[in-house]
């Protein structure tokens, strides 16, 4: 139930660092290795070519809506919030008042920041009308 | 070498092992309960119970052909899976598994020895979790990009815009029983629940645990929220072209991610290893872990998947200001 404490806490996470990317990479190479002995080696136009790319195998461009990168600026903007409230969290009944008096001027900064975004439309979905 | 790392080698290799099986066995549970959710049978005839349908889903992954198809980034392509299984393992090595024990004296070469609960003891615990399957996000990310296949780009901007927003939701819903404890770390968490069932956080903390509930099933992609797969939309989402054991990974990794969720809101807000009256506290986790599995399972086969801007509409609109609102009336309620 205690804490065992030891010079190198971070120890196991290298190891399994290490192992599960040499494990797993292993395993899938020994699944090609494997897989490419059974089967018939043609290398046919259609079967190599990707899902629903048309006649000509043609290289789709990678371009997606505008409204996934807005939602990823608003990630970033909460997930330094999330960074910040996590040592205050930890240290909170030490903080005592004036940790929370300062935490909510800042929660509330944030909030105005985000009711901006919700009233420019941020938040929302592309009509399809 | 000392004793520290060959326990730690140990350990790593059985829990790589045991979690690989309990993936597999995950599928088989998966279809079996929703089968008798349908008033079907399910997996019956490949031995008992369909047993062996793990053991001939295996095969069949591993000699089905592996093809990379044209245009494809070669290297993103083999390394995104990959990541995904990885990160998915190395979540647990901060959590805690069961209590620590001490192996009997009577054993040869390792009696005595005091067997730690989790890999590794970090005092970041909550913080390492979460972090590290937030990156199992680049997994699917670099699967779509590599593919170049409309369908592939599609699912993995979902996934990204999916798991980042429930991201936020998730740490929000965390802090509340953070500033209770006073402590990241997971085995923190459950000494300060060691009181019975009285003493959990889940009384003290309703509202956090239904959203690290629902952010849960988001992040592990779980219906209501299985918006990365749908085959009426976007085919297959990021494994479109995938095949074989490659498209299998990204399974253990979803599989892993579930066992990870659900052990962190047994130690959470649950009580984590404590006993439970005459339960032992090992099988009492084992039954907390086996509920949450199960209720993943269960709401599965009762709830239609929402559509993407609900999803949205839900995460940023409802469940983040309600997180915010939570953690200032827990700060208030703690200082009065």
């Amino acid at each position: 139930m205690t804490h065992i404490v030891t010079e190198h806490p971070y120890f196991g996470i290298f190891v399994l660092f290490v192992l599960t990317f040499v494990a797993f990479s292993a395993t899938l190479n020994l699944q090609r290795f494997i897989s490419r002995k059974l089967a018939r080696l043609d290398t046919e136009k259609l079967k190599m070519s990707i899902y629903e790319c048309g006649p000509e195998v043609t290289k789709q461009p990678n371009t997606i809506s505008v409204q996934f990168y807005l939602i990823a600026l608003l990630f970033i903007l909460f997930d330094v919030e999330i960074i910040f409230m996590f040592p205050w969290a930890v240290d909170f009944k030490a903080l005592g008042w004036f940790g929370l008096v300062e935490m909510i001027l800042f929660i509330l900064l944030l909030a105005i920041g985000f009711l901006y975004a919700w009233k420019k439309g941020a938040l929302e979905w592309h009509s399809i009308k | 070498m000392d004793a520290l790392v060959i326990g730690t080698i140990i350990k790593v290799v059985l829990v790589l092992l045991v979690v690989s099986a309990l993936a597999g066995f995950g599928t088989y549970i998966e279809r079996k309960v929703l089968a008798f959710m349908q008033r079907r049978l399910g997996p019956a005839h490949v031995g008992p119970f369909g047993l062996l349908q793990i053991a001939a889903d295996g095969i069949k992954l591993f000699t089905k052909e592996d093809i990379i198809p044209q245009n494809a980034n070669k290297f993103i392509f083999s390394l995104a899976p990959v990541i995904t299984a990885a990160t998915a393992f190395i979540a647990l090595s901060a959590v805690p598994l069961f209590p620590t024990f001490i192996i009997p004296e009577s054993l040869p070469l390792i009696g005595g020895a005091i067997v730690p609960s989790v890999i590794a003891d970090v005092n970041i615990g909550i913080l390492f979790v979460l972090g590290m399957m937030a990156a199992g996000l680049y997994g699917p990310l670099l699967a779509g990009m590599a593919q170049a296949n409309k369908w592939g780009i599609l699912g993995s901007a979902r996934t990204a815009i999916q798991f980042l927003s429930y991201e936020v939701v998730t740490g929000l819903s965390v802090l509340a029983p953070i500033m209770l404890v006073g402590s990241l770390s997971l085995i923190d968490f459950n000494n300060a629940q060691i009181g019975g069932v009285g003493s959990w956080i889940i009384w003290q903390q309703p509202i956090a645990f239904v959203l690290f509930l629902i952010a849960g099933f988001a992040e592990t992609n779980r219906t209501p929220f299985d918006l990365l797969e749908h085959e009426a939309e976007i085919i297959s989402g990021y494994v479109t072209e995938y095949s074989g054991l490659r498209w299998g990974m990204f399974f253990i990794g979803e599989y892993s991610n579930m066992f990870t969720i659900s052990i962190l809101a047994a130690v959470i807000f649950c009580g984590g290893y404590g006993d439970i009256g005459f339960i032992p506290g090992w099988l009492a986790l084992l039954l907390k872990v086996v509920f949450f599995f199960f209720l993943m399972l269960w709401v599965r086969a009762s709830w239609p998947h929402i559509r993407p801007d609900q999803l949205m509409w839900l995460c940023w609109k409802v469940l983040m200001p309600l997180a915010v609102i939570n953690i200032v009336i827990t700060g208030i309620v703690v200082m009065i």
